[in-house]
């Protein structure tokens, strides 16, 4: 009974889509109050229904209602209790229902804190937002419901959810990443309405700042997730493998890191305005792809769900709508948009472009490889594949590109900077990175290579122009602390995000170029010397877990003859799917992971086992993290909300907000 | 020059600029980066040269994989019900590698007819086959139902 209530509850909010995609759009067309104002309480009811949906079937995985179709494929009864929770996301269908959830309980957001926008405008966002949940629940009620009953007989015991998901990882990445990617729609939303009414000014970029900077922060968080996921529990060492699945977040992100620093020139300067809205319509095109990449099945990848080649025209259908449609009112209403200033050559505007042209063409170049082998396999019918190579060899040039702009670009100032200004700030900066940039990995590894020093001297580049530019903005005041005390929250935001690149900078590169990893053959009692590391196999012995059984090997670690750490890899055998899987022993650190991987017992009784040395590669996450905490705490500037109460002071004069169609 | 053009003339110019290093660097890496796949029956008719490097994939014949003792050396037969090819690869497999279980494979073939793989995948989800080991068998008319292992009892 419980499951059919979750399906109708998923209909109800299906109506309660449609009527938000209509009412109070034409509400806002035609001025009727009463129509916009039901915006905010639909939202609400549809995050209520889908929440008692996605708690219906949260509440199957924990009863294990095995006649339920998604849960007899996904779950298990000897499953442990916080998988057969997590385990709700852990297929198709379920993660759909999360997603569209999430998208829900991004638009309740919306309605309870746009206390301070015209309601037309709350109307007309809402809206958009409506359209695109509607057509979310449309499919999954239509390919993939998550209540689908198994009748006559259903089985008695559950398929077990895939061994690799069985995880902390995977607990937190797929929701975060859903929670960064739906984010997106909000700022597409706020685009859209835009277009709509017509309203593109300054005050429209300062509404969407906050919301692009929190979406941009968690999908930040989210991919990082994924990286560190598939870092310990793939167990191949590796941190990214541009997998055709982990591609589209990347593009979304690339799109929503221009976006929310072109957002930043259309609000502080009214310049950029409709390259900022065709930026909100790429970012969210890129979360519909990921999804259409993922739940297509079209891509070989380690991610592809089994697939049904119906959800897959559905979801282009969806894509072919949303993209082209919004794209065509983008077409009609762009040309009215005008810049309110100008700019010279060398000035901040400059730079942002800057940064924003290489982060396009990075994300068309990675849009690019990622469907090639799906479109010369359609041309031709050969089946290809691209690999990391073209990948690295594309984006790591852009990106250190990127990286000596963002050197300058926070130096510079608006509208106008003298290149002599520029030169006089940066050149003990670009000359104290190059030294240090060359002698720190010669003096501390002493090894050279050129590529290290080359993402070495870019990472102090971004860390002393950070100092230089701190200092500079506080050496007017009286004392320091009172210098520090007077820049805004968006600033330090700002500079923290960017001293998190230079950290992840700092990991990619020493990780790249100074792993070391062994695959051995070794028996109980063998030792294996690897980066300065003695690891000695001591022991192994049978386990047993809740729904798994497997071996246990234990090694020691030593240094200089003295032992630091056990380590305890595992092969386990999952009892109801029969899958094998490995668990990686992982010695974490800041400055280095030793890592081993075990692989099968020979029949001589010797275990395959590799052993990796990564050093830095947490910085990897931190330098993400430092990046998604800088987002937000640029979000929660005192300009947004202060600057939100002059707002609906003004609200009933707009006539100095709307834009000029252009002459 | 009025200022303004001179500043949308530096902006085209940039923008032309990047985009054609752009457009550049990726059909140079494309062109580097792209690995062809085959079936085992087009492999074994001799379609690919050896020391080209490409994917083959196909179901791992039951009763042919190999360990070598010593070494980390394994030896296995790929197959899709029509041809066979054997396959050298010197590392851990992958956890779902398995007798009678789809497999792709990345490396050379050489003269004798040996596939050295430098890479072997294996899927995450043992329900999803990868369309290319799916591609490898309808062409060769086997569909891989026929031909499943019996589950493990």
């Amino acid at each position: 009974m419980l499951p059919e209530l979750g399906s109708f509850s998923l209909i109800l909010a299906l109506c309660l889509c449609g009527i938000l995609g209509t009412l109070p759009m034409v509400g806002a067309h035609t001025g009727n109050q009463v129509w916009m104002n039901l915006a905010r309480p639909l939202a609400a009811g549809i995050f209520v229904f889908l929440g008692i949906g996605f708690a219906i079937l949260v509440y199957a995985f924990l009863t294990d209602d095995f006649s339920v179709s998604f849960v007899a494929q996904h779950s298990n009864s000897m499953l442990p209790m916080r998988y057969k929770f997590t385990a709700a996301w852990g297929g198709h269908e379920g993660s759909f229902l999360l997603w569209t959830f999430m998208l829900a309980g991004w638009m309740f957001a919306v309605g309870v804190f746009s206390k301070s926008m015209p309601i037309d405008f709350v109307a007309r966002v809402l809206g958009v937002l409506g359209l695109i949940s509607f057509s979310y629940i449309l499919f999954m009620l239509a390919t993939s419901n998550p209540f689908d009953r198994i009748v006559p007989l259903p089985p008695a015991d559950g398929a077990d959810l895939n061994s690799a998901l069985q995880d902390i990882g995977f607990i937190l990445h797929p929701p975060t990443l859903y929670m960064g990617y739906v984010g997106f729609s909000v700022v597409f939303a706020f685009a859209i309405a835009a277009l709509i009414s017509g309203r593109m000014d300054a005050a429209w970029a300062r509404w969407s700042r906050p919301w692009a900077n929190v979406a941009w922060a968690i999908l930040t968080i989210g991919i990082a997730l994924g990286s560190w996921w598939a870092y310990y529990e793939l167990g191949w060492g590796g941190w990214w493998a541009w997998d055709p699945v982990e591609n589209p977040p990347l593009i979304t992100w690339l799109f929503g890191t221009a976006l929310v620093h072109s957002l930043a020139v259309t609000e502080k300067r009214g310049v950029f305005k409709s390259w900022t809205i065709l930026l909100a319509i790429l970012a969210f095109s890129g979360s519909l792809l990921g999804t259409f990449i993922t739940r297509s099945g079209l891509l070989t990848s380690v991610h592809a769900f089994a697939s049904d080649p119906d959800r897959g025209f559905f979801i282009l259908g969806i894509l072919g709508i949303a993209i082209g449609g919004s794209l065509l009112l983008y077409a009609l209403r762009a040309p009215l948009m005008k810049a309110d200033a100008g700019f010279e050559l060398v000035s901040r505007e400059m730079f942002l472009l800057a940064n924003n042209v290489i982060l396009v063409v990075a994300a068309a170049s990675v849009f690019l490889g990622t469907l090639f082998p799906m479109v010369y396999q359609a041309i031709t019918d050969d089946l290809i594949s691209i690999g990391p190579p073209y990948f690295n060899a594309i984006f790591a040039p852009l990106m250190m590109l990127l990286v000596v702009f963002l050197g300058v670009g926070p130096l510079s100032r608006w509208k106008r900077t003298s290149p002599a200004y520029l030169v006089a700030q940066l050149s003990r900066v670009a000359l104290a990175s190059l030294v240090l940039g060359v002698l720190i990995p010669l003096l501390v590894l002493l090894e050279f290579s050129l590529a290290a020093s080359i993402t070495l001297l870019l990472a102090l580049w971004v860390i002393f122009s950070i100092a230089r530019d701190m200092a500079d903005k506080t050496a007017n005041k009286k004392t320091r602390v009172a210098g520090l005390r007077s820049l805004s929250w968006s600033y330090y935001g700002m500079q923290l995000a960017h001293f998190g690149i230079a950290v992840m900078l700092v990991g990619v590169s020493l990780t790249s170029y100074f792993s070391s990893e062994r695959s051995v053959l070794l028996d109980i009692g063998g030792t294996v010397e690897l980066g300065g590391y003695r690891f000695d196999l001591v022991d192994s012995r049978r386990i047993e877990g809740p729904n798994y059984f497997g071996e246990q090997v234990e090694m020691t670690v030593s240094r200089d003859g003295e032992v630091f750490r056990v380590l305890n890899p595992e092969r386990r055998l999952y009892v109801a799917s029969g899958t094998p899987s490995t668990e990686m022993a992982i010695d974490a650190g800041l400055f280095r992971d030793l890592f081993v991987t075990l692989g099968e017992q020979r029949d001589s009784g010797a275990w395959t086992m590799t052993i990796y040395v990564k050093p830095f590669v947490r910085w990897i996450w931190l330098g993400a993290i430092f990046m998604a905490f800088g987002a937000c705490i640029a979000a929660g500037d005192k300009r947004y909300r202060r600057l939100r109460v002059r707002e609906t002071r003004t609200a009933g004069s707009p006539s100095s907000e709307v834009m000029q169609p252009a002459s | 020059m009025k200022p303004h053009r001179q500043k949308r003339l530096g902006i085209i110019l940039f923008i032309a600029v990047g985009l054609s290093l752009a457009v550049g660097l990726t059909l140079f890496a494309l062109r580097q980066n792209i690995n062809m796949f085959y079936t085992p029956t087009q492999v074994a008719a001799g379609e690919v040269a050896s020391g080209v490097q490409f994917r083959i994939g196909g179901m791992v014949k039951a009763g042919t994989i190999q360990e070598d003792q010593g070494s980390l050396r394994v030896s296995f037969v790929t197959t899709d019900y029509a041809s066979d090819v054997p396959v050298q690869y010197e590392g851990i497999l992958p956890d779902l590698f398995r007798e009678g279980q789809g497999v792709v494979a990345e490396g050379q073939i050489d003269s004798a007819g040996v596939f050295h793989a430098s890479k072997v995948l294996a899927k995450h989800d043992e329900n999803y086959m990868s369309p290319e080991v799916k591609a490898a068998l309808d062409a060769a008319g086997a569909s891989p139902e026929n031909h499943m292992m019996q589950p493990e009892t």
